[in-house]
């Protein structure tokens, strides 16, 4: 058992120094632009960028979209599914994985080759319709999280007996599912919501596919132009990201535990 | 589990109690009138996502699946699938390509396990699992652009690691013939979310391994190298091996990693598809989607193995 306990720690500082030691020495580097001192120069020059500040604005708003589209897309198919059409369950969860299978890349190929001008749905004549174009795109990236989420939080409550109640008392399907529905889901829709925005937030291959002034393609031109930016810029982009998963783990604890009947 | 059918119909029209049980109740035939009726209601909740998936990711998809066996003017041919083999260029890219993924899934899968085990078996405190679990659940999404920068700014020609090496150890790294262009270097910098995803996929996979299995192999006379060798290591293999083929396909599909660290110049199959995408450097639209399909083809191939060996390895950790 010593012994074990000796390899553990082994195993576990190893792990450790590959995670840390890059972490550590982009947040060094990232210091060092002043030469001979430590200072924030870099992270001043890069916040103070009116292109930074546009595009990351850019991304937020697209991620933003991006979670609305995905919970009206999901949130009623996943209710519906529970209470109407389990039968059809495997075929939704096989196509929600489908994102997985076919890499962003092709997707985004697929809607520039589908959807171009002289299509018969043009989305990419117009800068509005390319922008939602990105926004479907993410939307499709995020379905396999959004789907997982949302249909988690629903097997943690009565979706029949809530629905039988609220029509009872007169509820219309509107009315059930955005004040009985999703109040009760909130927390999962959340959970889902925050893992799409650390997703989207960065993104490059669609954004610059579709040659939209998004946050990945500005991190893409600092990255080939510039020395201590990047760095900076990926303290940043960690810092989002830990700050997003903090999030869903805080939500976590507000989550209801365990399911009120047998699945 | 559909007892209760009377006051859930919106319409109101489907009073039958007698109904005990929904796929019945749907697939039976109620008087005509009432089927006219009811049908589009039934599918009303799930349209939305159903024009959602066909119109944004079935039929791309399929566009491109069929462009790739046409030529410019739409007849059939298999001239552009023989091509991604014959095509030097090309065949190399998928080559490299796969070697990346493939190397970087498997070692990240040994070092993910390995990680996992000691944080959930090795008798670590409490702490050191929670804190990793955590953060492997952000390095698992820390990736893309700003991971390549990390990197660079850590080996990079003039990264902190590369000169500390240099200045005090007398190392001098890419003498040796560390390049990040390299499938070697590529791999080093996947495993950076191809570990935590996999310590986030297999830890509750160890969590499932109960702890009367060890008592009951003890109590059987087994050793702790029989118990890992019959119990532990069969009941871990299908869900290892899945999580296996889902970094594979992870890796497969990057893109912006590599790309910050070369541009277009790195000959993998994504990179490769993002040049033509953007510039037709193979003229050749259709060769485009013969591509792509080959990354269907592959990335898809390794996600029904992932599939087949999920529900195998599911089995055993209800």
């Amino acid at each position: 058992m010593k012994s074990g306990k000796f390899w553990a720690w082994v195993v576990f500082a190893i792990g450790t120094a590959y995670f840390f030691i890059p972490l550590l020495a982009t947040f060094e580097f990232s210091m060092r632009m002043r030469r001979g001192v430590h200072s924030f120069d870099a992270y001043q020059i890069v916040l103070g960028d009116p292109r930074f500040q546009a595009t990351f604005m850019y991304s937020v708003i697209a991620a933003i979209f991006t979670i609305i589209l995905g919970v009206l897309i999901v949130v009623p198919a996943a209710y519906w599914i529970r209470l109407r059409l389990p039968q059809i369950r495997p075929i939704v969860e096989f196509i929600t994985l489908l994102p997985l299978v076919i890499p962003a890349i092709v997707i985004v190929f697929g809607y520039i080759r589908m959807y171009g001008s002289n299509s018969p749905l043009p989305f990419l004549s117009s800068d509005l319709g390319a922008s939602a174009l990105l926004v479907i795109g993410y939307a499709t990236l995020a379905l396999p999280y959004m789907y997982r989420a949302v249909d988690t939080g629903l097997r943690t409550i009565d979706v029949r007996t809530l629905t039988e109640a609220a029509q009872i008392l007169g509820a219309g399907w509107t009315t059930i599912i955005t004040r009985v529905i999703l109040p009760n889901v909130l927390i999962a829709v959340l959970s889902g919501a925050f893992l799409t925005f650390a997703i989207v937030i960065g993104e490059f291959t669609m954004a610059s596919l579709l040659n939209r002034p998004a946050f990945g393609p500005y991190l893409q031109n600092i990255g080939a132009n510039r020395a201590y930016e990047p760095a900076a810029l990926a303290i940043i982009a960690f810092a989002i990201t830990w700050g997003c998963m903090s999030l869903i783990q805080i939500l976590s604890r507000f989550a209801p535990k365990s399911a009120n009947r047998p699945n | 589990m559909a007892a209760r059918l009377s006051l859930e119909d919106g319409t109101g029209r489907m009073t039958d109690l007698s109904l005990s049980n929904q796929s019945i109740a749907t697939k039976s035939a109620p008087p005509s009138e009432a089927t006219a009726f009811r049908f589009p209601m039934q599918w009303v909740g799930v349209a939305p996502f159903f024009v959602f998936v066909l119109m944004f990711l079935i039929m791309p998809t399929l566009y491109l699946v069929l462009g790739a066996f046409q030529r410019g003017d739409g007849s059939f041919t298999l001239d552009n699938i023989l091509q991604l083999v014959s095509d030097p260029s090309i065949s190399n890219s998928y080559w490299v390509s796969i070697k990346i993924s493939f190397w970087s899934a498997i070692i990240g899968a040994f070092a993910g396990l390995a990680i996992a085990i000691a944080i959930v078996r090795g008798g670590l405190p409490s702490w050191v699992r929670s804190a990793t679990l955590t953060f492997s659940g952000v390095a698992s999404n820390f990736a893309g652009l700003p991971l390549a920068f990390a990197f660079i700014a850590t080996l990079g020609r003039v990264g902190i690691v590369t000169v500390l090496l240099r200045d005090i150890f007398n190392l001098n790294i890419y003498a040796m013939g560390f390049n990040f262009l390299t499938t070697w270097g590529l791999i080093v910098v996947y495993l950076f979310f191809q570990i935590p995803l996999m310590i986030v996929i297999i830890v509750p996979a160890i969590d499932g391994l109960k702890k009367e299995w060890n008592e009951a192999a003890a109590t059987l006379g087994a050793t702790q190298w029989q118990f890992w060798r019959m119990v532990v290591i069969p009941v871990l293999f299908p869900s290892f091996l899945g999580t296996v083929i889902l970094l594979f396909a992870n890796a497969f599909g990057a893109i912006a990693t590599a790309y910050a660290f070369s541009g277009p110049q790195l000959n993998i199959v994504p990179i490769k598809l993002y040049s033509q995408i953007n510039g037709d450097v193979l003229h050749n639209q259709q060769l485009g989607y013969a591509i792509a399909f080959g990354m269907i083809v592959i990335t898809g191939l390794a996600n029904v193995f992932y599939i087949w060996f999920r529900t195998r390895s599911e089995r055993w950790l209800k």
